[in-house]
């Protein structure tokens, strides 16, 4: 009994402690960015093997690329950690100076031997990314060749491959062309892992930030860099919080716990227009809704059947109502705006068509299809949705909603009949796309082209693989562009996808709060032009 | 039936060998289910449509990349092997590394334990501080309003979908009301501060004497311990006033009655003490249960507990992550378990017979 | 008395409890039973006097009856079949056409519910139907035949008892794929266990009654004596726990429908409706609230039901 009334007595401390609590004004502190969003997908940190969304944002904001672009203008590539670059008259080697007087936030300066260092490190390791570099022609073995100093502050990289330098030149802005500190990541190295297993929850860059505490499905802390080239950040820290539920992120953000909301519903920003203290900024994103087909057998192995469904997507309906502001109009696979898009969009939801189109194939009778997609908003909205305008034309759907963790093997097996899912580039260039969308070289299942989404829906169309791998060769930039037009056109018309959208950033910034920005691709996320009043 | 003290008079020597005796069989039985709890965790991994190789190399993964890890994680070998491997490096304490995290399964166990151990524990003091005064109320009170109420309400308790009181509690307490902090464990320019000895954040920022941290911490604990705790609270209520009823049927409560003892005295020391050796054994449940049940609820609060830690490594395929939790998850459970059950046995005369 | 292994007393028995008393109390109302079925119906009766004489247990039936007769006329009772979508009235709050407002697709969150009840109905039924037979089957077998059969059973039971219960049900579900069946196949593995230990307690408590032991005289078999006596005396206490548990299972089904992975869209099923409406609670708190409360109400019902079935059919059991 004793005992319970002691316990008595310390719950009353405790219960009355809680309510003794004064809340805290509900203000993010001067000097420190909150940032509320997903980074459930992050499981690395290392530079070499980055390939999720979160992952790439914060490398952008730990590391300094070979080449990068400015905030605010995505088609000018400029130097990153590199000042200068020249291409030789076959286009066959470029030679990089590197930029005069930066340091790692070791205090170690960024020499042309870290950059050399970077780019040999991802090859050897060879995790997923490796392949934006390996596609130059380099390999583990050659690459110590490929990729040399030249002298105090330069280094030249060769092309073995038959690709166009501007294409190598936007590949070396992708995540896999951060330069990292050799002397720190070596000193931690184990086992010969060239730093791996310490680089991936540490870091060693030259960016605006340093890596503080990435606690996983939790938080990822940054310090700012005092250091950093263009001048030191404005704020001192930076909490990248993971909060997966949209309804807790709108909520703290009106409660003033976090600065700025990214993954909010369209309906929840609907619900903050006009709320007092909080902006929306658009920030129009590259990644692509699409619907393919597994062309492997059956109904889905006909042009005819493609055509019907790319006429039975309601797609103003959609982007009208759930998708409103966070999707674009998109139906073809390259970012319209961006170098060597196309802005047709001829397809609209016209059930009469379908139908026709159907029956000549011969399924006027009707047609019974499942469609795998991720069961996450908005995929579950648009898949019902297209459920019920296939249905409208007698094409019965059943809807198989998954973890990635589930689609993704069942995708690169060729086991799905339609699949609804997104696709992003690596980097901003449309060989990123193309290459995955319209190029297949060899269709056979023994192949394993799994990378590629052509492939994946078991599509190989001569004629458009030749000219994706056209494009990727062309030098004259005036020339590749018109080339991606064309390819974009041959594609739209004529292959298992129906491209639907685009995605957009919808940013619920806190008043006060400035300077954020939220590029095109995951991994031009800005966080050091943030300033606060 | 008289109350009795279990460790009285003749029986005591026999009682302490048959404990002994009960200890090694438990022990033993111990053993038995964690070597069933591994494999079928391991096994339901492996059947699982999920891909552990994926999980790490990403959808786009080249051919290349993909076999090379594939080998790496020895998914060539038969699965027998793979399994005499993990608990190989298993019974050497190595749980190996987490997908999700990157991190040793144990790092990660010893941070994300301690949140559920802290939100368990506080919704166990409130079920146990509020649930036990009702359940008594509520028998010494038969058929009166106050059983009723306590009836309805620890049924209500007992029936409502627990992520769904976890939404509506956040929604009233911290967005109409303000009364509460958001999600999370703490508020954010809190985080960091705090050196973890126990990752009990409460215990740590007191030993600390960071009492802001610690008021910060005690504010975010007390909308999911509300939310768990009514479940609890509901439970031990229930049970309570069952236990109590038929104590309070008993000659000895009428004797003692009759005898003239004072109300108070019969219904705490007599009957009381008589249901507190099943009402601990309730409590233990209770306590297990909620260890394990927590994980809607640390879905709704943004807890990083470790329901969170296995269900978010399950979708992952992070088979060492899942294993590794539940393994932790299990041993309570089935220490909680048989420890009452122990109790049980020592001090209640009926099964000893 | 002997109580059986490490179980909490069930001083159970349907023949010499509560319905015997009220029955002496009742019996001048009825003539002596003319006959076996004729004891039987007279013993039901009594238990439902006694049992509709509780108020609150009456309030149990009156929701699981609800429940049922909103799952039979569901077609009659709504307007659409809850999966059709209209975006142009999506979130409407509920109104004089949408009585509980309509949902993000523009459904009809009533309609949806109602259908939904179909779906409720049929995770509790399949899950008892799994459960029963087998924990029924394993207790019964371990209790009477004991011995080494006894001890290999009553390990197994402790392996899945000794399961987190929710955290094996994800995995299951994970490993089987999501969907309703599934969903419910997992809630039955790591729900069946109890029923074991409830079934083996009454078993060993039975085997050595002299109805057994003239039954084992005339030569009857294991398989008989299970089957005509032991599992119909077991069936008082199973379908108590089978009442309670039912509100458990609610709850389950609905929590893996909250994490995707029990019913899936678009089907109507409650959990679900919860998890898809969630992001709506700040601004249309109706599309969340709405599924919670029926849920809610539902195992609130089975709750009360079982309440009062336990006492009535087993006054003395704790749990």
């Amino acid at each position: 009994m004793k005992i319970i009334k002691h316990t008595l007595a310390a719950g009353a401390i405790a219960a009355a402690s809680v309510f003794a609590v004064p809340q805290a004004s509900a203000e993010t502190p001067p000097n420190m960015l909150v940032l509320g969003q997903t980074i459930s997908d992050l499981i690395t940190l290392d530079p070499a093997e980055i390939f999720e969304f979160s992952g790439g944002e914060i490398a952008n904001n730990i590391y300094d690329r070979i080449t990068t672009f400015e905030p605010g203008d995505y088609e000018t590539l400029v130097g990153g950690a590199t000042e200068s670059w020249q291409i030789s008259e076959d286009g066959k080697t470029i030679t990089f100076t590197m930029r005069d007087g930066m340091t790692f936030h070791s205090g170690n300066p960024v020499r042309a031997e870290d950059a050399v260092f970077s780019l040999r490190r991802v090859v050897k390791l060879g995790k997923t990314p490796s392949f934006i570099l390996t596609q130059l022609g380099w390999t583990p073995e050659n690459v110590d060749d490929n990729v040399t100093v030249t002298g105090d502050g330069t280094f030249e990289i060769k092309i073995p491959a038959d690709i166009s330098p501007g294409l190598v030149l936007n590949a070396l802005s992708a995540t896999v062309g951060s330069v990292v500190d050799e002397v720190t990541v070596m000193a931690n190295e184990v086992d010969g892992d060239l730093g791996y297993a310490w680089l991936k929850t540490n870091s060693a860059g030259s960016g605006p930030f340093s890596l503080r505490a990435w606690n996983a499905n939790e938080t990822v802390i940054l310090d700012r860099y005092d250091g950093y080239w263009k001048g030191a950040a404005s704020m001192e820290r930076v909490i990248v919080r993971h909060l997966p539920e949209p309804a807790a992120q709108r909520l703290l953000l009106e409660k003033g716990d976090i600065d700025i909301a990214r993954t909010l519903t369209p309906d929840q920003i609907a619900g903050l227009e006009g709320a007092e203290g909080v902006t929306i900024e658009d920030a129009p994103k590259t990644k692509i809704v699409y619907l393919a087909m597994n062309t492997s057998e059956g109904p889905l192995a006909d042009p005819k059947v493609w055509e019907a469904m790319r006429w039975l997507v309601d797609y103003e309906g959609m982007l009208g109502s759930f998708l409103k502001g966070q999707y674009s109009m998109q139906q073809s696979f390259w970012p319209t705006g961006l170098f060597g898009s196309i802005s047709e969009n001829p397809y609209t939801l016209d059930i009469e068509k379908g139908k026709a189109l159907l029956a000549e194939a011969g399924y006027g009778d009707g047609l019974t299809l499942t469609m795998d997609t991720l069961n996450v908003a908005p995929f579950m909205d648009i898949a019902q949705s297209v459920q019920q305008t296939l249905g409208q034309a007698g094409v019965t759907v059943e809807i198989v909603p998954q973890d990635g963790s589930a689609l993704w093997p069942k995708y690169r097996a060729r086991r799905h009949g339609l699949i609804l899912a997104q696709w992003g580039p690596d980097y901003l260039d449309p060989h990123s796309n193309a290459d995955s969308f319209a190029h297949n070289p060899d269709n056979a299942l023994e192949a394993k082209l799994t990378g590629k989404l052509a492939w994946r829906n078991a599509w190989a169309d001569e004629t458009i693989t030749g000219m994706t791998e056209a494009a990727s060769q062309e030098t004259d930039l005036d020339k590749r562009a018109v080339m991606y037009r064309d390819l974009l056109t041959a594609h739209q018309t004529g292959s298992p996808f129906v491209n639907m959208f685009r995605s957009s950033e919808q940013l619920a910034i806190q008043d006060g709060v400035t300077g954020f920005v939220s590029g095109p691709t995951f991994d031009l996320v800005f966080y050091d032009g943030v300033t606060k009043e | 039936m008289a109350s009795s003290n279990a460790l009285a008079g003749p029986g005591r020597v026999p009682g302490l060998l048959r404990a002994a005796r009960q200890v090694g069989g438990v022990l033993g039985s111990l053993a038995l289910t964690f070597l069933g709890l591994t494999a079928v965790t391991f096994f339901i991994g492996r059947v699982m449509p999920v891909d552990p190789v994926l999980a790490i190399v990403g959808d786009r993964a080249p051919a290349e990349v993909y076999d090379r890890v594939y080998l790496e994680l020895g998914l060539d070998q038969p699965i027998w092997r793979q399994y005499l491997l993990f608990m190989g490096d298993l019974l050497r304490g190595d749980l190996g590394v987490s997908i999700q995290t990157s991190r040793p399964v144990l790092e990660d166990l010893m941070r994300f334990f301690p949140a559920t151990l802290e939100l368990a524990t506080a919704a166990t003091l409130v079920g146990v501080l509020l649930g036990v005064p009702m359940g008594v109320a509520a028998a010494v009170n038969q058929g009166r309003p106050i059983d009723h109420i306590v009836r309805v309400v620890g049924l209500i308790g007992y029936s409502a979908p627990i992520f769904w009181l976890g939404m509506v509690a956040l929604l009233v307490f911290y967005a109409w009301l303000g009364w509460a902090p958001g999600p999370g464990r703490l508020d954010v320019f809190h985080q960091g501060l705090t050196p973890s000895v126990t990752g009990l954040l409460v215990v740590d920022a007191a030993l600390a004497g960071q009492w802001d941290v610690f008021h910060n911490a005690l504010a975010h604990l007390a909308l999911p311990t509300a939310v768990l705790g009514t479940y609890a609270l509901a439970y031990i209520a229930r049970m309570t006033r069952s236990f109590m009823l038929d104590q309070l049927g008993e000659e000895y409560v009428l004797t003692a009655r009759v005898k003239g003892l004072p109300e108070r005295v019969v219904i705490w020391r007599h009957a009381f003490g008589n249901v507190l050796v099943q009402l601990i054994t309730i409590i233990g449940l209770t306590y297990a249960s909620l260890l394990e049940g927590s994980v809607l609820t640390e879905t709704v609060f943004a807890w990083p507990g470790i329901g969170q830690y296995i269900t978010s490594a399950l979708f992952k395929s992070d088979m060492n992550a899942v294993i590794g939790g539940t393994i932790v998850v299990g041993f309570c459970f089935v220490g909680l378990n048989m420890l009452s059950d122990l109790l049980y046995r020592l001090v209640d005369p009926r099964t000893r017979a | 008395m002997t109580i059986a292994g490490e179980e909490a007393p069930t001083k159970a028995g349907p023949s010499d409890t509560g319905t015997t008393k009220t029955g002496i109390r009742a019996w001048l109302l009825a003539e002596a039973p003319t006959s076996p079925r004729h004891a039987t119906l007279q013993r039901a009766y009594l238990s439902w006097l006694a049992f509709s004489a509780n108020p609150i247990a009456m309030a149990g039936l009156g929701i699981i009856l609800t429940l049922v007769l909103a799952a039979l006329f569901a077609p009659w009772l709504t307007g659409t079949d809850g999966v059709v979508q209209s975006l142009e009235d999506r979130l409407t709050p509920p109104s004089a056409a949408h009585w509980l407002g309509t949902d993000q697709l523009g459904r009809d969150i009533l309609d949806r519910i109602i259908w939904g009840s179909r779906i409720t109905l049929y995770i509790v039924a399949l899950t008892a139907a799994i459960v029963v037979p087998v924990g029924l089957g394993v207790g019964v077998l371990a209790g009477y035949v004991g011995g080494l059969v006894d001890a290999a059973l009553m390990r197994l039971v402790d392996v899945f008892l000794a399961f987190p219960r929710l955290i094996l049900a994800l995995a299951f579900v994970s490993a089987l794929g999501p969907g309703i069946e599934n969903a419910v196949l997992a809630i039955a593995l790591t729900s069946w266990a109890p029923y074991a230990r409830i079934a083996r307690a009454e078993a060993m408590r039975l085997r050595n009654a002299e109805f057994i032991l003239a039954a084992q005289v005339q030569g009857a078999s294991t398989w008989r004596i299970l089957r005509r006596y032991l599992v119909p005396l077991c069936m008082p206490s199973v379908i108590v726990r089978l009442t309670l548990d039912m509100a458990g299972v609610i709850l389950i089904a609905a929590g893996l429908g909250f994490l995707g992975l029990g019913a899936q869209p678009p089907s109507p099923e409650w959990g679900a409706m919860i998890s898809s409406g969630r992001q709506h609670l700040l601004d249309q708190w109706w599309v969340p609230t709405v599924p919670g409360l029926a849920i809610l109400l539902v195992s609130l019902g089975f709750n009360l039901l079982g309440d009062g079935l336990r006492d009535v059919l087993d006054p003395k059991a704790g749990s």
